[in-house]
């Protein structure tokens, strides 16, 4: 299943080339049903671990379960504030707008985490981020259709 | 972080010291695999006979199995303890986020042993434990204690609260307790045993991550059962109406339990029906945490308080059960009506099945004059009249007198205070739930480990039995099995709604995938195993299977297999005590 496509999107990733590229988007955030796959799919998919912890995505209560469920996702910044935050050219501005992360640079300061006003950023295992490669793992495991990958072009974006 | 490893962790905690410590008791789960199966033998352990299930010497047992977070719709937790409305094997089951919050703190089970000085609470975030003070919350109705220790506790937006209502805290031997503000464990009196520990609530929130021993053998399961549960008729019933689906359905078999079982089917069903919620007041369906079906359907609840369109609106989680217990079985024939009897429930924090059958069994002492309106304090209890049903509940929980204080012990210490035991509809003491669909029905929750119709699900054996037919022997054996798989199942902790999922290849290779190898023959002798050793604690307690009481209301009211007889009652009893060795 989704495998595949991460990799792939992995690839898209890091060429160098701006070009258009697939955002993965909160489309009916209302549809919500709070069951958690979308989260244990990141953690299973990205880290190989069953985590709530380990995942890009965060699905919260507000409010207890009569509230609403927020659904957090990384908006792929256009200019993001995460790797401006990043004292160690961890997380890194590509051409084509998003924001990569080298493991081995990132001290596990917490800044990205700190700089991220949507609270996208994760700290995972060894407090190291986790950050959403939009690979659309999570959008093959909603049940309810909350989750969309849009193609963008290189211009767009937040 | 765990690699094929089995789970083992027990936290222990001790009110009574102000105390609490973990132990590694890996070799219980190796042989009793998790859930159920573990918190009988802990049960065992713990609970000596004879023990007053509400003193402080009584435990109560939280357990959570193999493949809870691991796998979809396994989002159960079980609570074992000794009810204190039978006086023998309790045994609850909840759902919302709990097990979740259980595994990720890294607790596999908890003993809750003693009794607190003063009204407590506990925070449990990963390992650590701290019993709080409870004293400003104690007497607060479940759904704003949860509202309150929100704000108090860490952990937000995935953690789980657990509490009682001020039932609970009366010790109304049917209280129940609230889970994550929609689900409950609701039947035979835990919540009873929070509030004799003085044990308001808990707060469950954990960080922790696990491994698998093989990564790509476990996403292959997984996705196996992500698309059996989601992708596939399966579960169809539980996502679309929901489990309500079946008040028409059981209405027009005339197994649909109406004005205290005086009649099987409810002229006005339509209006209560499953369908009737979801076209008029549901609002939402949420899931628990874990699973993909979001079966918890939830209607806004509209009451205007003035005449210049000024509303209270209130958020109800509603189910077949309620429905039953509540609506036809009260011959209440609005939704909104039994909106307002479950919010009622919720706040206080009773179990709504017991609650509606003690409620009419009152409604129908009165009517023959075995109460009075002195006992009743001029509330008049009559079909359909929520107002004072809604009053009644109240005072079974304030207990002001003498009659509402014998209503909160059961319906049948009630019935054997003041007569019309014949129709206090309960089987092995537990006020029974919304099937009179035949005699698989009785039989199966009167042998049933805690007397309930999950047990064994009598019900759908009478309705396949009403298809083709089935003899007492084939009866049976088919309460036989069910018993048994379903401890396995209850071991795991599965969600019942998702047996179609977990069929016996699917959990052998889930547990495989978490490193846990079975092969068939394994799960069926766990299963009797699992059995054996609840009977052993009923027995323990004083149940005996060949002195049970059986309403007449039973054989006098028409059931979907037409009039149950006693004899063959008898017969399927006989037959299942022979099978059992009992004989």
């Amino acid at each position: 299943m989704p495998d595949g496509q991460a990799a792939k999107e992995k690839k898209d990733n890091l060429a160098a080339k701006p070009g258009p590229r697939r955002r993965l988007k909160v489309a009916h955030p209302e549809r919500c049903i709070g069951c958690d796959s979308c989260m244990f799919a990141c953690s299973r998919i990205r880290t190989g671990t069953v985590s709530l912890q380990n995942s890009a995505i965060k699905v919260q209560t507000q409010g207890g379960i009569e509230g609403d469920f927020r659904v957090v996702v990384c908006r792929d910044c256009q200019d993001p504030p995460c790797a401006k935050a990043c004292p160690a050219g961890a997380l890194e501005k590509r051409p084509n707008g998003r924001a990569v992360f080298h493991k081995d640079r990132c001290t596990g300061c917490g800044s990205c985490e700190k700089a991220c006003l949507v609270g996208a950023i994760a700290m995972g295992k060894e407090n190291k981020p986790i950050k959403c490669i939009h690979c659309g793992a999570c959008v093959d495991f909603c049940p309810h259709g909350v989750l969309e990958l849009e193609e963008i072009s290189p211009a767009a974006g937040g | 972080m765990r690699v094929d490893k089995m789970p083992g962790k027990v936290l222990y905690i001790d009110l009574t010291k102000g105390e609490s410590w973990s132990e590694e008791r890996q070799e219980l789960f190796e042989s009793w695999l998790g859930g159920t199966g573990v918190g009988i033998r802990l049960l065992q352990e713990e609970c000596p006979s004879g023990t007053d299930p509400l003193s402080p010497r009584a435990p109560i047992i939280l357990s959570i199995g193999p493949l809870n977070g691991f796998f979809p719709v396994a989002t159960k937790t079980t609570a074992t303890f000794k009810s204190p409305l039978t006086g023998e094997l309790g045994e609850s089951y909840a759902g919302g986020r709990l097990s979740l919050a259980l595994r990720f703190a890294g607790h596999d089970a908890a003993v809750i042993r003693g009794q607190a000085e003063q009204p407590s609470y506990l925070s449990i975030n990963d390992s650590v434990v701290k019993i709080k003070d409870a004293t400003s919350i104690w007497g607060i109705d479940a759904q704003t204690t949860g509202v309150i220790l929100r704000d108090c506790e860490p952990g937000v937006g995935r953690r789980s609260i657990i509490r009682i209502g001020p039932a609970g805290e009366a010790r109304v031997r049917y209280a129940g307790v609230v889970v994550d503000t929609y689900r409950h464990f609701g039947r035979l009196g835990l919540g009873a045993l929070f509030g004799s520990k003085r044990l308001k609530a808990m707060v469950i929130s954990g960080t922790e991550t696990m491994d698998v021993p093989d990564i790509r053998r476990y996403k292959e399961i997984y996705n196996r059962l992500y698309k059996t549960t989601v992708q596939t008729a399966v579960m169809e019933k539980y996502h679309d109406i929901g489990t309500s689906v079946n008040i028409n359905v059981l209405n027009l078999l005339q197994g649909l339990p109406t004005e205290n079982f005086r009649s099987s089917s409810f002229p006005e069903g339509e209006k209560i029906s499953g369908e009737a919620f979801a076209d008029n007041g549901l609002l939402r369906r949420v899931s628990c945490a874990g699973c993909p079906i979001g079966c918890v359907h939830i209607a806004a609840l509209k009451t205007a308080f003035s005449k210049h369109h000024e509303f209270e609106v209130r958020k109800v989680s509603y189910d077949y059960e309620p429905i039953y217990s509540l609506g036809s079985n009260l011959g209440v024939d609005r939704s909104d009506g039994i909106l307002q009897l479950i919010d009622v429930c919720e706040r206080l924090g009773l179990d709504v099945m017991s609650a509606g059958v003690v409620l009419s069994w009152a409604t129908e002492a009165l009517q023959k004059g075995l109460i009075t309106g002195k006992d009743t304090q001029d509330i008049n209890l009559q079909w359909n009249n929520v107002d004072g049903y809604a009053r009644a509940l109240e005072n079974i929980v304030k207990a002001p007198n003498e009659f509402y204080a014998a209503l909160a012990q059961g319906a049948d210490f009630a019935a054997q205070k003041y007569g019309g035991r014949d129709y206090a509809m309960t089987l092995g003491g537990n006020e029974v739930s919304g099937y009179h669909t035949g005699p698989a029905s009785i039989v199966g929750q009167l042998v049933g480990v805690r007397h309930s119709h999950l047990d064994n699900a009598g019900y759908s054996i009478d309705q396949k039995a009403i298809k083709k037919h089935m003899d007492p022997e084939a009866i049976a054996d088919e309460i036989i099995k069910e018993d048994n798989s379903r401890g396995v199942f209850n071991s795991l902790v599965c969600c019942l709604f998702a047996r179609g999922v977990y069929t016996e290849e699917n959990i052998i290779d889930s547990l495989g995938a978490v490193g846990i190898v079975k092969t068939e023959e394994d799960l069926h002798e766990l299963g009797r195993r699992i059995f054996e050793e609840k009977y052993r604690f009923k027995a323990q307690e004083g149940f005996d299977l060949t002195h049970l009481h059986i309403p007449k209301r039973f054989y006098e009211t028409v059931s979907a297999a037409g009039l149950v007889t006693p004899e063959t009652v008898e017969e399927i009893l006989r037959i299942y005590r022979k099978k059992r060795g009992w004989s």
